[in-house]
C-alpha cells in the first residue's frame, strides 16, 4: 500500500473518530442545496436535473469533486495544517492579491480567477487560511491574546490583510464576512464590551436611520426606538455585568413605570415631549447609578455609565451628521446602500422580490418547481445570494424554518466541536469555522427576508457556485480532521 | 455566549419567516398580481363633437407591437426591420430599453412588453403578413385619435402615453395607457376615458397561460367613454383660426346668454393630428421649441395690457360711485394734463360726456374719470380706500383672478392692490396721478383675451354672464353645475345700456367704424395696448346685436399697431361669419386683406 508522509498513517482511526454527525449534516445541506438551485434555475425547455449544461448539473459535479475533496483533507496528516499554516496564509495573500490584477472585470469586481473552463475565487479559499493562520498563531507557545498590545496587533494584522486585499478586488461582502473572526477574539480573551459596542452602533445607526418616517411621542419612531434600547441597555448591564440586581429592579421598575405613564397620557391625547421624557428618564437612572457608583466603587458601574451617556452622545450625532451635515442626496444613498430605502426600482427591488416570494409560499409551501414568482424570474440572483427565496416560495414556512434549523444544528455542532479541542489550535479554528457560517446565515438570510442590508455573499452550500462550496468544505472537512485526532492529544 | 447569540438571532428570523409568510397575506396577494395576468381590455375614448352635432375628433385604430421576450427565436431582424420601418440598430436600442429594468421596472422575460407603439395600417399590414416567422412577438390593438378638423387643436388637446407621475397620481393608470393632455382631453378626462375592462388569465410557474381564472368570473368587459358635445362652433373656429393665420394673438368667441364659448383661437397654432402616433413625441418635442410657442395657449394663457378695451370697465365704475352722470363733461386738449403728467389723445371735440367718450375712445375722460374717484377724499377718505373700492368692482367683472373656463392653464392676469403701489411708492405717497395710466388700461393691469370676451358678453347680458367654458354637453351626464350660475358683477344692470350705447356709436360713427355690418347692430370698442416688448397690440372688444346679443368677442392681435386695423376688421368678420354665415360681398376684401396679411414678419423689427 502507498503511504506518504503526508497522509497519515491512522487512516482507519481518521473514520473511526471523525464526527459522522456533522458529515451527515454536510450532505443533507449538500444535497438539499443542490435540488433547490435546480429549482431556482428549472427551465421548462429542458429539465434534466444533473445536465451539465444546467445549473445543478454543474453543482453536481462540484458536489462530487467537493466529496472527494473532503476526502483528500481526511486522509491527510492533520500535522500538515498546523505547520504549513503560516505558508498556507502567504500564499492565498499572494493569490488574492494577483487576482485583483489578472482577473476580469465582472460586474465592477475583480475576484474571479479564470482558468480554462473554471473560474475560482481566492476570497473563497482565504477564509480558510486565515482561519489556519489565527488559529496558528493563538496556539504559539505562551501566546495570550490579552498579554501585550502586540499580540493584539499581530491578530488585527492576520484579518485585517487579506479584508484589504478583497476590498481592493470590490468584493465589499466576502471582504465584510472576515470581519466575523472577533468572535473568535472575544473567545480568546477580548473585551466582549467591544463587541457590544460595535454591535450597539451598528444597531442604533441602522434603527435610527431607517424609521424616519413614523412618529413617536413626536420625534421619529427610530430615535424612540434606539432610546429604548439604551434603556434596554442599561438594565441589561446592570443585572449582567455588573451584577446589581437591587439596582436593576429599581431602575427597571422606574423605566416601566414612567413608560406606562407616558403611553398612557399619550394615548389619552396628552402631548408628551419624546426627547424630554426620554433623555429625562435616562439621566435620572444616570444619576441613581453614579450614586450607587460613589457607594460601592465598582468599576462595572462606571462602565455601565460611560456606556449610556456614550449612547446617548451616539443617538445625537447621527441624528445631527445625518440630518444636517450631509445633503439629501447623501442621506438617500446611505439609506439604498444599506437597503433601507424601498427604491422599487432600483436596489430595494431585489428585497421587495424576495419579501413577495417568500411571502407568497405560505404555510407549507406551492410545492417543488411550482413556485410562480422564482420561476417567472421576478427575483434576480435567485440561484445565488437570493437561492433562499426559492425554498421559502415552494417549501414555505415548513421548509425555510427547516433550513434555517439545519444550520443552527451545524453552528452549534461547531461550537461544540470547539469546546471540546484539546488543543487552542484546534479550538480557535473551530471558533473560527463557526464564526463564517453565523455571518453568512445571519445576513444572506437577513437580506432575503429584509432584515439586513444586501450584501452579497451567498448562503454557504446552498447558492450556486465550485468557489463557495468548495470554500466551505475546506473549513468544515479541515476541522472533522483536527477534531478526528483529538485523541491523539489526550493519549 | 456566542452559541446564544447565533440562536437569538434564529428565534427573530423564525419569526420574521412565520409573519411574512402565514401571518401576513400582503405578499401572497403581491404575489397574485405577478402570477395572474392581467390583459387589460381598452375601451374606446368618447367622441367629441361640435355645437352642431359635426364630429370633430373620433377613434382610429393603432397597433402595437409586444414581445415576449422568451419565446423570441433566432429570427431575421432585416426582414422585421424593413416590415416596421427601423433600422437595426434602431430595434436594438429599442430591445435594450425594454431590458432596462429602469426605464421599464415591470420587465420579465416571460410576460408581454411593449416593443414598438403605433404602427401605421401599412406597417401593421406587412407585420401581420410575415408575423409567423417571429415566434414570440404578436400585435395588439389599440385606440388613436383622428381628427376631422385641422382646428381647435388648444382646445380639443391631444392624448398621450401615460408618465410615472401620472400613474403615481391616480392607480387606475398602468404603464402603457393612455391619458388626455391639455385640452378638453384633460379636462374630461374621467368622462372621455371610460373604464378599462380586464380578462384575469393565469399563468403557471412556467408563465405558459393555463386560461382564464375561474372561466371569467373576474373578467369585466371595458366601458365606452362618454362622447362630449362641445360648445365650440367648429366652422367658425376654423374660419377664425385662418384670419389669425400669419399673426400671433387670440381671438375668443361667446355666447352671452349661456356663456358657450363659440371659438377659442390661438395663433400661431398647429394641427391636433401632428401629436398622435409614433413620432408624436419629437414632434412635441420640436414644437416645445418653436419660437412661437404654438402650445402656449394666447386666449386664456397671454395676460396683455387691455388697452382702451378696459374703458368701458371704467365707465360703469365711474356711473355706479357716482363719480360722474352721463351729461358729465371733462376737458380732452389732445390728451390728460395735470401736475406736470400728460396722457396723449387724439384730435376730437372737447369738452366732451361719457358716450362721445367711448365712441371717440377718449384718454382724457377716463384719466380726469379715475382722478376724480381715487382723489375724492371726501367720499373715501384716502386713495388707498378708492382704490380697493375700484378693485372691488374691477375684481367682480372677472378681472384678477381665474374666471374657472374648463380648460387647463388658464392665467389669472393681474390686478395691482394697495399694498403693490404702497411698496412701490411708499404707504400715503401715492395718488391718481401716479397711477393713471391704469386708467386707460395700461401700466401694470393685464388681462387674457377670455377676461376681455367675458366683459363684452357682461355687457351685452346687461350685467350678468355665466362662467365661459367650452362643453356643452355630455352624454348621460350634466355639464358641471358652475358653467350654469349666473355671475353678476356689482355695478347696478341700468348703467350697461349707457356703455352699450357708446359701443355701438364707436361702431356707427368712431374708431369701430369698419365693424359696422349693414344689417345688424354691432357694438364695439378698440383696444390699442401699449407693451413694452414692440410694436402695439391690436384689440377688439364687441358683442351683436345691440338686443339679446348672440355673440361677444374679444381678438388680440400682436404687434399689429391699430386696434382699428386689425382687431376691428377679424372682429367683426367673425361676428358676421357667426350671425350672417357668410361675409357679404362688400366686405369681401376686408376678408381677403386679413388672410392675406402678416403681421409676424414685423413683429420681431423693434428692439425690445
Amino acid at each position: 500500500m502507498f503511504k506518504s508522509s503526508v497522509f497519515s498513517d491512522k487512516n482507519t482511526s481518521v473514520f473511526k473518530y471523525v464526527d459522522w454527525f456533522t458529515i451527515g449534516l454536510y450532505i443533507v445541506l449538500v444535497l438539499a442545496g443542490m435540488v433547490s438551485i435546480y429549482a431556482a434555475s428549472y427551465d421548462f425547455d429542458h429539465a434534466n436535473m444533473l445536465s451539465f449544461s444546467e445549473f445543478s448539473g454543474k453543482q453536481f459535479r462540484w458536489i462530487g469533486l467537493s466529496l472527494m475533496l473532503g476526502l483528500v483533507i481526511l486522509l491527510i496528516d492533520v500535522r500538515v495544517y498546523e505547520n504549513y499554516a503560516y505558508i498556507i496564509y502567504v500564499s492565498l495573500l499572494f493569490l488574492l492579491l494577483v487576482t485583483i490584477f489578472v482577473a476580469p472585470d465582472i460586474k465592477g469586481s475583480h475576484s474571479w480567477l479564470v482558468l480554462g473552463p473554471v473560474s475560482l475565487q481566492p476570497a473563497e479559499f482565504g477564509k480558510f487560511a486565515t482561519a489556519l493562520c489565527l488559529a496558528k498563531l493563538f496556539s504559539g507557545y505562551n501566546f495570550v491574546l490579552n498579554a501585550s498590545k502586540k499580540n493584539y496587533m499581530k491578530a488585527l494584522m492576520i484579518i485585517f490583510l487579506p479584508i484589504i486585499l478583497i476590498l481592493a478586488q470590490n468584493e465589499t461582502g466576502s471582504a465584510l464576512v472576515y470581519m466575523s473572526l472577533f468572535f473568535v477574539l472575544y473567545r480568546e480573551g477580548m473585551s466582549g464590551l467591544i463587541l457590544l459596542a460595535a454591535l450597539c452602533a451598528v444597531l442604533f445607526f441602522v434603527v435610527e436611520v431607517k424609521f424616519t418616517d413614523t412618529l413617536l411621542l413626536g420625534i421619529p419612531m427610530g430615535q424612540a426606538v434606539v432610546f429604548m434600547l439604551i434603556m434596554l441597555l442599561i438594565v441589561a448591564m446592570l443585572s449582567i455585568y455588573c451584577k446589581q440586581f437591587e439596582a436593576t429592579r429599581n431602575v427597571l421598575l422606574w423605566f416601566v413605570g414612567t413608560g406606562i405613564i407616558v403611553g398612557a397620557l399619550s394615548l389619552l391625547g396628552v402631548p408628551v415631549p419624546g426627547t424630554a421624557y426620554f433623555v429625562g428618564a435616562i439621566a435620572v437612572a444616570i444619576i441613581y447609578c453614579l450614586l450607587l457608583l460613589l457607594k460601592t466603587r465598582a468599576r462595572h458601574l462606571l462602565i455601565t455609565i460611560g456606556a449610556a451617556v456614550a449612547s446617548l452622545i451616539f443617538v445625537f450625532s447621527v441624528d445631527i451628521v445625518f440630518t444636517s451635515v450631509l445633503q439629501p442626496h447623501q442621506q438617500q444613498r446611505i439609506r439604498v446602500a444599506l437597503g433601507i430605502e424601498e427604491d422599487l426600482r432600483g436596489a430595494g427591488y431585489n428585497v421587495n422580490q424576495s419579501k413577495i416570494a417568500i411571502g407568497s409560499g405560505g404555510f407549507m409551501g406551492k410545492g417543488f418547481l411550482n413556485g410562480t414568482q422564482t420561476k417567472l424570474k421576478y427575483v434576480p440572483e435567485q440561484h445565488t445570494d437570493f437561492i433562499f427565496c426559492t425554498i421559502g416560495e415552494e417549501e414555505g414556512f415548513v421548509g425555510s424554518a427547516a433550513v434555517l434549523l439545519l444550520f443552527l444544528i451545524l453552528i452549534l455542532r461547531v461550537i461544540s466541536l470547539a469546546e471540546r479541542q484539546p488543543t487552542v489550535f484546534g479550538r480557535v479554528y473551530a471558533y473560527c469555522v463557526a464564526s463564517y457560517f453565523i455571518f453568512h446565515l445571519c445576513i444572506n438570510i437577513g437580506m432575503v427576508i429584509g432584515l439586513c442590508p444586501v450584501i452579497g455573499i451567498p448562503l454557504p452550500f446552498f447558492s450556486y457556485g465550485g468557489s463557495s462550496l468548495w470554500g466551505f468544505t475546506f473549513l468544515l472537512f479541515i476541522l472533522l480532521r483536527i477534531d478526528a485526532s483529538r485523541r491523539e492529544h489526550s493519549f | 455566549m456566542i452559541g446564544g447569540f447565533i440562536i437569538v438571532i434564529t428565534l427573530i428570523y423564525l419569526f420574521r419567516l412565520f409573519t411574512l409568510q402565514v401571518a401576513d397575506s400582503k405578499y401572497k396577494e403581491y404575489a397574485d398580481s405577478n402570477a395572474f395576468l392581467r390583459k387589460a381590455v381598452y375601451p374606446s375614448r368618447g367622441i367629441i363633437y361640435d355645437r352642431d352635432g359635426r364630429l370633430v375628433v373620433y377613434n382610429q385604430p393603432a397597433y402595437d407591437v409586444m414581445v415576449i421576450p422568451r419565446d423570441v427565436k433566432d429570427f431575421d431582424t432585416l426582414d422585421f426591420c424593413r416590415a416596421v420601418n427601423l433600422t437595426p440598430d434602431e430595434l436594438r436600442k429599442r430591445f435594450a430599453d425594454m431590458r432596462d429594468k429602469r426605464r421599464n421596472p415591470g420587465y420579465s422575460s416571460y410576460s408581454p412588453q411593449r416593443l414598438l407603439t403605433h404602427l401605421k395600417a401599412e406597417e401593421y399590414g406587412r407585420l401581420q403578413e410575415k408575423l409567423y416567422r417571429f415566434p414570440g412577438f404578436y400585435i395588439q390593438k389599440r385606440i388613436l385619435r383622428e381628427y376631422n378638423y385641422k382646428a381647435a387643436a388648444n382646445v380639443l388637446g391631444n392624448v398621450r402615453e401615460v408618465a410615472q407621475k401620472d400613474i403615481d397620481k391616480d392607480d387606475y393608470y398602468k404603464p402603457g395607457d393612455y391619458i388626455g393632455d391639455i385640452g378638453v382631453e384633460h379636462t374630461y378626462e374621467s368622462y372621455l376615458r371610460g373604464v378599462k375592462g380586464a380578462e384575469v388569465l393565469m399563468r403557471d410557474a412556467l408563465g405558459r397561460i393555463q386560461g382564464r381564472y375561474e372561466e371569467g368570473a373576474l373578467d369585466r368587459d371595458a366601458v365606452a367613454g362618454k362622447n362630449i358635445k362641445l360648445s365650440l362652433n367648429i366652422e367658425l373656429q376654423q374660419y377664425a383660426e385662418s384670419l389669425m393665420v400669419n399673426k400671433k394673438g387670440a381671438v375668443v368667441a361667446i355666447e352671452p346668454e349661456t356663456g358657450e364659448i363659440l371659438c377659442l383661437v390661438s395663433s400661431p397654432t398647429y394641427d391636433p393630428s401632428l401629436l398622435v402616433g409614433r413620432e408624436s413625441g419629437a414632434k412635441d418635442n420640436n414644437m416645445m421649441a418653436a419660437l412661437d410657442k404654438p402650445l402656449f395657449n394666447r386666449a386664456i394663457q397671454a395676460t396683455y395690457p387691455p388697452g382702451s378695451t378696459f374703458k368701458p370697465t371704467q365707465g360703469l365704475i365711474l356711473l355706479e360711485e357716482g363719480i360722474i352722470t352721463t351729461g358729465t363733461l371733462f376737458p380732452c386738449s389732445h390728451g390728460f394734463i395735470s401736475g406736470g403728467l400728460r396722457v396723449g389723445c387724439h384730435g376730437h371735440g372737447s369738452p366732451l360726456p361719457l358716450k362721445p367718450a367711448l365712441q371717440t375712445s377718449c384718454n382724457a375722460y377716463f384719466c380726469w374719470g379715475f382722478k376724480a374717484m381715487i382723489d375724492k377724499k371726501s367720499k373715501y377718505g384716502s386713495a388707498a380706500k378708492a382704490f380697493d373700492i375700484w378693485k372691488h368692482h374691477m375684481i367682480s367683472m372677472g378681472y384678477g383672478y381665474k374666471l374657472g373656463i374648463d380648460l387647463p392653464g388658464e392665467y389669472r392676469g393681474f390686478l395691482p392692490n394697495v399694498e403693490f403701489y404702497n411698496k412701490r411708492y411708499g404707504d400715503g405717497h401715492w395718488s391718481a396721478n401716479t397711477v393713471i395710466s391704469i386708467a386707460i388700461g395700461q401700466g401694470e393691469i393685464l388681462a387674457t383675451p377670455l377676461q376681455i370676451a367675458n366683459l363684452a358678453a357682461t355687457i351685452g347680458n346687461r350685467g350678468h354672464y355665466i362662467t365661459p367654458h367650452v362643453v356643452k354637453e355630455i352624454q348621460d351626464t350634466v355639464v358641471p353645475a358652475e358653467y350654469l350660475e349666473r355671475h353678476t358683477p356689482t355695478i347696478a344692470s341700468g348703467w350697461y345700456n349707457e356703455i352699450a350705447e357708446g359701443m355701438r356709436m364707436a361702431v356707427t360713427g368712431g374708431t369701430c367704424r369698419l365693424a359696422n355690418l349693414p344689417d345688424i347692430e354691432v357694438c364695439g370698442k378698440t383696444g390699442t395696448a401699449q407693451n413694452p416688448h414692440g410694436k402695439d397690440h391690436s384689440a377688439f372688444m364687441g358683442f351683436a346685436p345691440y338686443h339679446n346679443p348672440k355673440i361677444a368677442i374679444a381678438v388680440y392681435v400682436e404687434n399689429a399697431g391699430f386696434g382699428a386695423t386689425f382687431g376691428v376688421p377679424i372682429g367683426s368678420l367673425v361676428m358676421e361669419k357667426y350671425l350672417k354665415g357668410s361675409i357679404a360681398p362688400e366686405r369681401k376684401y376686408i376678408e381677403e386683406r386679413m388672410l392675406a396679411s402678416n403681421t409676424i414678419q414685423f413683429a420681431g423689427t423693434k428692439k425690445h
